[in-house]
């Protein structure tokens, strides 16, 4: 099962400077995991220690954020689109 | 309100909207709007807020005009490196719109100022530059009942959102509970941003900025618009008001303002006087 997944641009320098990627996973948790196989590094920029989420990065399946469905158990199914998406603050100086 | 003859002209374009129309031109001028930041997003933002003929444009900034800001700054230009930001935001504003009536703030807004400042404002822009002062605007918004229209960039990417708590909808910690700790994004240094893609979202903020003043509309509130300018693809994705916030959320636990630390050096420019 292949799941799109948009990497924003600060986490491109780890895919290869790639704006998606490819990966597989019954749920996000595994999808995580399978990317950061291919990506090595990418995982703890999105990660805590413990697996969960950073609570600065969003990650949304298709148009709805994890945190309102199972979190990094949500599972997923062939066909969702699944984004990256980590606050910004920039005006930049 | 009667305008003048110059104003019809002026405005004309807007009138013969049946969604603006003289009794929306109106609500323009009769606004007050709110820009934190005479920067990146709040160049293009102010001026067409002003071109608008937003009647009264509050703009807080205590940064001074460096030559690196003119990449993406256009509010501002070369004669007018040293000089306040907020001072030159001012001439081009006057420039552009006699009608705008522009309040200066040359300071940065802390806990003792920002609830002060924003209250006696409409709508509240937010163009600032660092994690800190995002969560303070959030906050100060969510205690006085501001609308708050949050645009972002890092690079090539871009956010806007509203932030509306008071009427149910999200605020930007519903959104990011948190803001990064330090270390964790990449340095000042490291940083950089396409200055035409300020342009692109300054603008979004002034157009939902303007919408919300005539009610016009479907409003960004709930949603996240997601702009990736080497993609070149707008998406949206929903933002769902949390109801573990811990400000807007059924159990709140950030009951008075907090100033985060800076997760870098803030490298103000240099005035000329």
């Amino acid at each position: 099962m292949a799941i799109k997944v948009r990497i924003p641009t600060p986490l491109r320098k780890l895919t290869n400077g790639k704006d998606e990627v490819e990966g597989g996973g019954k749920n996000i948790k595994d999808l995580i995991n399978d990317i950061e196989k291919q990506y090595p590094g990418l995982k703890e920029r999105i990660c805590e220690d413990d697996g969960k989420i950073r609570r600065f990065v969003n990650i949304y399946v298709n148009d709805e954020d994890i945190r309102f469905k199972n979190s990094i158990d949500t599972e997923l199914k062939d066909g969702d689109e699944i984004s990256i998406i980590p606050a910004i603050a920039g005006g930049m100086f | 309100m009667n305008f003048t003859e110059e104003q019809i002209e002026r405005y004309s374009r807007h009138i013969i909207l049946p969604e603006v129309g003289g009794k929306g031109q109106a609500k323009l001028l009769d606004a007050k709007v709110f820009v934190l930041g005479a920067g990146g997003l709040g160049s293009p933002a102010l001026y067409y807020l002003a071109a608008a003929g937003i009647g009264t444009i509050g703009i807080a900034d205590a940064d001074c005009v460096d030559l690196s800001n003119l990449q993406r700054q256009i509010i501002h230009s070369t004669e007018k490196i040293g000089m306040p930001k907020v001072e030159s935001a001012k001439k081009s504003i006057e420039g552009l719109n006699p009608d705008v009536k522009v309040i200066v703030y040359n300071e940065r807004l802390g806990i003792d100022n920002i609830r002060k400042i924003i209250r006696d404002y409409d709508v509240i822009l937010d163009g600032s530059d660092n994690f800190p002062t995002r969560y303070l605007m959030n906050d100060a918004c969510f205690f006085e009942k501001k609308t708050l229209v949050s645009g972002s960039m890092f690079r090539f990417d871009g956010q806007v959102t509203i932030f509306k708590p008071h009427e149910g909808k999200p605020c930007y910690r519903c959104l990011y509970p948190e803001p990064p700790p330090k270390g964790l994004v990449p340095s000042c240094q490291e940083a950089g941003v396409l200055g035409a893609l300020a342009g692109v979202i300054g603008v979004i903020q002034a157009v939902e900025a303007i919408k919300q003043i005539l009610k016009i509309g479907d409003e960004l509130a709930g949603h996240l618009l997601i702009f990736d300018a080497l993609a070149m693809t707008f998406r949206k994705v929903k933002v769902r008001r949390d109801t573990q916030c811990a400000l807007c959320g059924d159990n709140p636990t950030v009951k008075d303002l907090v100033m985060y630390e800076q997760a870098c050096e803030i490298q103000a420019a240099k005035c000329s006087t």
